[in-house]
C-alpha cells in the first residue's frame, strides 16, 4: 500500500512537470517547480503512512532506543539505581514467593477448595481449650459423623506414630500415619503403585495390610514395582504391601513412611478417644457454615448411640460444650504463619518504598543536570507529554532492568529464606519461584519504575525553556522550592526507616525476653534425648519394660562422660501428642457428675528430674523402690499444687486419682513449671505418675511406658561417637530396638523459638537495609545540597562567616529533616506495631525503651551522615566559589 | 521571512472541499487540486503535496473509495469517488460550517461599534 502512495505521488510530479513542460518552462527547471509546489515529498509520505500507522507504538519505540542510550551514557548512575532497585525487588520477589508458595497458592491435592479439617472446640473441657488441635474426635464421632451427615462426600479420621520396621538389616523406627476408611477418599490422590486401603482391610480382623510412602518406597526398595503382595514385620506385626502413594504425598502436613488401617471395631467403641484428626470433602455447594450445623445436629446422636461402660452418663459431654469450628484444610495447614509471613512481606515492602525514595532522589539530580536537553528537545517541538513519557520509559526500563537482575538474585533470596525460615514452616517443600512471582516481579518492577520515574518527570518536563537555555543554570542559586520533593524524599525515608527499625528492635526485644525464659530443663546443649518404643509384641510383660528400661539407662549412666540419665513419656516442646485427663483430688467434693478440670499427665522415671536439670521445689522425687513396688506415689506442678492447695508445701501428702476406681495417689514432690508448649505458652499444670502403674482398669498386669524419651546429661552430649556409644549401649540391652528423634534439647529449644528467631531475622535484614539506603539517601541529599550552596557559602565565609557557622547551618539543616522523619516516623510506628503484638513476648508494642533508643540511634546517624558535607562545605575557598562570577 | 506564511486551513477544510469536488465526479489527485486550485480562483494556497494525508484520512474512513484507472492524459492513476457515508459526512460538515462562518460574520460585521 505504501507502494501505491509512492507510484501515486510520483505520477502527481510527472503530471505536473508535463503540464509545465507544456506551458514551455524547460524541464529542469519545471522539475524543481513542480517539487516546491508539491511540499516535503518524504514528510507527506510519512504523514500519510501516519494516518494508517498506530503511531505511539512507532514513538515508543523510539523513546525505548532513545533511553537505552542515554542510560548507558551515564554508567556509574545506571550502576547504582540499578543495584539499589535489583536489591529491593529481589528481597521482595523472595518474600513474595514464601508469601505465595505458603498462603495463596492451593493444597496439593485435586479440587483442595472442597477439603476442610473437622475442627472442634470444647470451651468446657478445660486443659483441651488451648489445645492447638481443638478437641480432636473420638472413633465413635468418627462412626456417627460417617453415618449420619448430610454435608460430605467423604470424611474420615487419621493420626500419627511411629513403628519399628523389623526383619531388614537394623531396627528402624518409622513415622506411621493411620487412617480409616474415607481419608484417601477425601484427599483424593490416587496410589502411584497398586491400590488405598480397601473396606475389607478396614475390618477390625480382616488381613492386616499396610502402604508405603514414595520415600520410604525408593529407600526401602529401590523403588521396585514388584512389593506389592509382599510382607514386611511392622510392630512384630507381619503386613502385606497393598499401594504406595506418590511422590509428594503428605497427609495434611504429615511426612510419613508407612500408613495403616485404623480398623476400628465398631462393636467395642466408647465415646472417649479424642484423639483422631478429621478431615472431610464438602459436598459441591456446601458451606463450612451449613457442614458445621450438620456437626452440631449430629453431637446429640453420637451421645445417644455410645457410651463409656455402664453406669456412666452419656450426657457429661454436654458441659463440654463441644462446638465445630471446621476450617478450610489450608487454614489448618498454615496455622498462624500467614500472620508472620504478612508482617514480613509488608517490612520487605516498605524497604522498597525507602529504595524507590533513594532512586527518585538520584533521578531528581539526573534530570536537573538534563534540563538542558529537555529544553532544547522543547524547544525543537517536543510537546510535555512526549517528554514525560520519554522520561517515564527511561525510568520504566530501568525498573524492569533491575527485576531481570532482582529475578536471579531472588533465586538467591529464596533458597536463603528457606534456609533460615522456621523449620516447622508449613508447605516448606513447595516454596518456588512460579509464574505467579514472576508476574508479581514484573508489575513490581514495572511501578517500582513509574514511581520513582513520576516526580521528576512531572517536575521538570513543564516548560521552562528559555531560563533553561539562556542562563545554563550555572551562578543562580538553587530556589527552595526546588529543594522540596528532595528534602520530602529524606523525610519520608527517615520516617519508614524508624518504622522498620522499631520493628525489628521490638523483635529483638522479644528474644531477649523468650532466652530469659526458664523453659523448666537446663543447659539444653549438654542434653541428649532419643525416643525409644518397646511393643508388646517385643517384651510383654510390664514389669519386663520397667526392668528393660532401668537397665539401658544403667548401660547409658555407664557410657564415659554421662553425667545422669532418666527417662519420660516426653520431654517438653518435643511436639507429641500430649495426655490429658480428669484429676481428682481427695479433699475436694464433686458434685453428682461434675467433670473436674483435665490435667497434662506424665510418667517418669527417677533420675529424670537430675537429668534434665528441673528443679524439685519441694518433698521428693519418687525412688526406683516405689516405682517398682507399684506405690501409689506421684508428683505434680508447682502451678497445680499452687492453685489446689496454695503452696507447694501444701500440696505434699494430698492424695490424687484420675478416675474412680484407681487407688489415691500422694503426692511426694512438686516440681518447678515446664514450658510444655513453648517459650511463649503459660506452663500447663501436670500432674507426673511413676513410669510404672497398676492397671488403669482394674485388677490385672501393671501398666509400663513403653513409649518414652530418654534424657542423658553429657558434655559430649551431639557428638558421632557418644551417639555410637549410645547405640551400642541400647543394643546391648536388646538388639531390636530402635532410636528414633534422637537429637540434643538444643533442637528442639531452637524449634520452639524459630518463629520468633526467623522474624528477628528477617526484620533485622529489613532494618538494615532500611537504615543503609536511609544513610546513603540523607548524606547524598545533603552532599548535594552543598555543591550547590558552593557560592552562597564562599560569600557567607568572604563576608566573615567562621567554618563553625558553616559546618552548624549544615548540620541544623539536615538535623531538622531527621527529626522531622523520626517524629514523622514515630507516630506511623505507634499505629503499626501494634498489628505485630502476637509476634511479641514479655514487651509492648509500644516499648519506650525501644521507641527511645531507635529514635536516638536513627538521629545520631543522621547527623553524622550530615556531617561529612558538613566538614566539605567548611572548606569551600571563597575565592575559588566566587571566581565563576 | 521573505515571503508571508500561508494561512493555514482550519482542520477539516481540506477535507471538506475534497469531498465537495468529488461529489460532482471521481477524479485522481493531481486533477483534484488543480480544480480546487481553479475553483478557488487561487486564493487558497494549498501545498499540493497535503492532499495525500487527507486522501487517506478519507480513505480510512470510507468516506472514499479509490480504484487504479486511466486519466485523460493516459496516465495510470488512482481516481477516487465519493462513497454514499461519504455524502452524508460532507452534508453535516457543510451545514456545521456554514453555521460557523455565519455566526463569525455576525461578530466581524461593521456597524455595531
Amino acid at each position: 500500500m505504501y507502494r501505491e502512495l509512492s507510484e501515486e505521488i510520483q505520477a502527481h510530479l510527472d503530471e505536473k512537470v508535463e503540464e509545465l513542460v507544456a506551458e514551455g518552462m524547460p524541464r529542469e527547471e519545471a522539475k524543481r517547480a513542480a517539487r516546491r509546489q508539491f511540499g516535503n515529498v518524504p514528510l507527506i509520505e510519512e504523514k500519510s503512512r501516519d494516518v494508517w500507522a498506530w503511531p505511539s507504538v512507532e514513538d515508543l519505540f523510539a523513546d525505548v532506543r532513545f533511553g537505552l542510550r542515554a542510560l548507558s551514557h551515564s554508567r556509574v548512575f545506571t550502576a547504582v539505581a540499578l543495584l539499589t532497585i535489583a536489591i529491593g525487588i529481589a528481597a521482595n520477589a523472595a518474600v513474595f514467593s514464601v508469601v505465595n508458595s505458603v498462603l495463596l497458592k492451593p493444597l496439593n491435592y485435586p479440587n483442595a477448595e472442597q477439603l476442610v479439617a473437622l475442627h472442634q472446640v470444647a470451651p468446657g473441657a478445660e486443659g483441651l481449650a488451648d489445645f492447638e488441635n481443638g478437641l480432636l474426635l473420638s472413633p465413635s464421632m468418627y462412626v456417627t459423623y460417617s453415618d449420619h451427615n448430610q454435608t460430605f462426600q467423604s470424611l474420615g479420621v487419621w493420626t500419627t506414630g511411629t513403628a519399628n520396621v523389623t526383619g531388614m538389616a537394623e531396627p528402624e523406627q518409622v513415622r506411621t500415619v493411620a487412617v480409616s476408611d474415607g481419608v484417601f477418599q477425601t484427599l483424593g490422590v490416587p496410589p502411584a503403585v497398586g491400590r488405598w486401603f480397601s473396606q475389607i482391610d478396614q475390618e477390625p480382623n480382616g488381613p492386616s495390610r499396610v502402604m508405603l510412602s514414595y520415600g520410604y518406597w525408593e529407600r526401602r526398595f529401590g523403588g521396585d514395582r514388584t512389593v506389592i503382595g509382599r510382607n514386611i514385620v511392622v510392630d512384630s506385626q507381619s503386613r502385606e504391601i497393598v499401594g504406595v502413594m506418590p511422590q509428594g504425598f503428605r497427609f495434611v502436613d504429615s511426612d510419613f513412611d508407612l500408613t495403616t488401617p485404623l480398623a476400628f471395631n465398631r462393636g467395642k467403641l466408647i465415646l472417649a478417644g479424642f484423639g483422631f484428626h478429621g478431615i472431610a470433602r464438602l459436598k459441591p455447594g456446601a458451606t463450612i457454615a451449613e457442614a458445621n450445623a450438620d456437626l452440631s445436629r449430629m453431637l446429640p446422636i453420637w451421645m445417644d448411640s455410645w457410651s463409656n461402660g455402664p453406669g456412666s452418663n452419656p450426657h457429661i459431654y454436654e458441659t463440654w460444650k463441644i462446638t465445630p469450628m471446621i476450617q478450610s484444610l489450608k487454614q489448618q495447614v498454615i496455622g498462624n504463619i500467614g500472620e508472620l509471613l504478612w508482617v514480613v512481606m509488608g517490612t520487605i515492602g516498605v524497604v522498597m518504598l525507602i529504595a524507590c525514595a533513594n532512586v527518585t532522589n538520584l533521578w531528581l539530580v539526573r534530570v536537573e543536570a538534563r534540563q538542558q536537553e529537555l529544553a532544547v528537545r522543547t524547544a525543537l517541538g517536543a510537546g510535555r507529554a512526549r517528554i514525560v513519557r520519554g522520561l517515564l520509559v527511561e525510568s520504566v526500563m530501568l525498573g524492569i532492568m533491575g527485576g531481570l537482575v532482582g529475578v536471579g538474585l531472588a533465586y538467591a533470596g529464596v533458597r536463603f529464606l528457606v534456609a533460615v525460615g522456621p523449620s516447622n514452616l508449613p508447605r516448606l517443600n513447595e516454596i518456588s519461584i512460579d509464574g505467579r512471582t514472576l508476574a508479581f516481579t514484573f508489575v513490581l518492577s514495572v511501578l517500582a519504575g513509574l514511581l520513582f520515574g513520576l516526580i521528576p518527570a512531572l517536575k521538570y518536563a513543564a516548560p521552562r525553556t528559555a531560563s533553561a537555555l539562556q542562563s545554563a543554570g550555572r551562578t543562580i542559586s538553587v530556589s527552595r522550592e526546588r529543594h522540596r520533593a528532595r528534602n520530602l524524599l529524606v523525610i519520608g525515608q527517615v520516617a519508614m526507616a524508624l518504622v522498620l527499625l522499631m520493628c525489628a528492635g521490638l523483635m529483638i526485644r522479644t528474644f531477649g525476653a523468650l532466652r530469659k525464659v526458664d523453659p523448666g530443663f537446663a543447659d539444653p546443649e549438654h542434653l541428649q534425648i532419643m525416643r525409644i518404643s518397646i511393643p508388646g509384641s517385643l517384651i510383654a510383660g510390664s514389669e519386663l519394660v520397667m526392668r528393660t528400661q532401668n537397665a539401658i539407662l544403667d548401660k547409658l549412666a555407664a557410657i564415659n562422660g554421662v553425667k545422669s540419665a532418666g527417662f519420660i513419656s516426653e520431654m517438653p516442646m518435643e511436639g507429641f501428642d500430649s495426655d490429658w485427663d480428669q484429676i481428682y483430688a481427695e479433699d475436694r467434693v464433686y458434685a453428682d457428675n461434675a467433670i473436674p478440670p483435665l490435667r497434662l499427665y506424665k510418667h517418669i522415671s527417677p533420675g529424670l528430674l537430675q537429668a534434665a536439670g528441673t528443679k524439685l521445689v519441694a518433698g521428693r522425687e519418687m525412688t526406683w523402690s516405689e516405682v517398682y513396688g507399684l506405690q501409689p506415689v506421684v508428683m505434680v506442678s508447682e502451678n497445680l499444687a499452687r492453685e489446689m492447695w496454695g503452696t507447694p508445701a501444701a500440696a505434699i501428702g494430698k492424695r490424687l486419682r484420675e478416675y474412680p476406681k484407681m487407688p489415691w495417689h500422694e503426692v511426694v514432690g512438686v516440681i518447678q513449671d515446664v514450658r510444655e508448649n513453648g517459650l511463649q505458652e503459660k506452663a500447663p499444670e501436670t500432674v507426673y505418675w511413676p513410669a510404672l502403674m497398676e492397671n488403669a482398669f482394674g485388677p490385672g498386669p501393671a501398666e509400663a511406658t513403653r513409649t518414652a524419651t530418654f534424657v542423658i546429661r553429657s558434655d559430649r552430649a551431639g557428638t558421632e561417637s557418644f551417639l555410637n556409644e549410645i547405640h551400642t549401649a541400647v543394643w546391648s540391652v536388646n538388639s531390636n530396638l530402635p532410636l528414633a528423634s534422637v537429637r540434643t534439647m538444643q533442637e528442639v529449644y531452637d524449634k520452639s523459638v524459630a518463629r520468633t528467631s526467623f522474624t528477628v531475622v528477617m526484620l533485622g535484614i529489613a532494618g538494615t537495609m532500611a537504615l543503609t539506603l536511609g544513610i546513603i539517601g540523607i548524606y547524598g541529599v545533603m552532599s548535594y545540597t552543598v555543591s550547590q550552596r558552593n557560592r552562597e557559602i564562599g560569600i557567607r565565609l568572604a563576608l566573615g562567616a567562621q567554618g563553625g557557622d558553616v559546618l552548624q547551618m549544615v548540620l541544623r539543616q539536615g538535623t531538622k529533616l531527621a527529626l522531622l522523619g523520626v517524629a514523622i516516623g514515630v507516630g506511623a510506628a505507634f499505629g503499626l506495631t501494634r498489628l505485630m503484638t502476637n509476634l511479641l513476648y514479655g514487651v509492648s508494642a509500644h516499648d519506650p525503651l525501644t521507641f527511645v533508643v531507635v529514635a536516638a540511634l536513627l538521629i545520631l546517624v543522621a547527623v553524622l551522615a550530615c556531617y561529612i558535607p558538613a566538614r566539605r562545605a567548611t572548606l569551600v575557598d571563597p575565592i575559588i566559589a566566587l571566581r565563576y562570577e | 521571512m521573505k515571503k508571508p506564511v500561508p494561512r493555514d486551513l482550519f482542520p477539516g477544510a481540506l477535507e471538506m472541499m475534497i469531498l465537495r469536488t468529488l461529489k460532482r465526479q471521481p477524479m485522481h489527485g493531481y486533477a483534484l487540486v488543480q480544480q480546487i486550485k481553479r475553483t478557488s480562483n487561487d486564493l487558497l494556497e494549498i501545498e499540493e503535496g497535503s492532499l495525500y494525508p487527507a486522501l487517506q484520512r478519507l480513505l480510512k474512513e470510507d468516506f472514499v473509495k479509490a480504484e487504479w484507472g486511466i486519466s485523460s492524459t493516459n496516465r495510470r492513476v488512482r481516481i477516487y469517488k465519493l462513497t454514499a457515508a461519504g455524502g452524508k459526512h460532507l452534508e453535516r460538515e457543510v451545514s456545521s460550517f456554514e453555521r460557523m462562518l455565519k455566526g463569525i460574520t455576525q461578530v466581524l460585521a461593521p456597524g455595531e461599534l
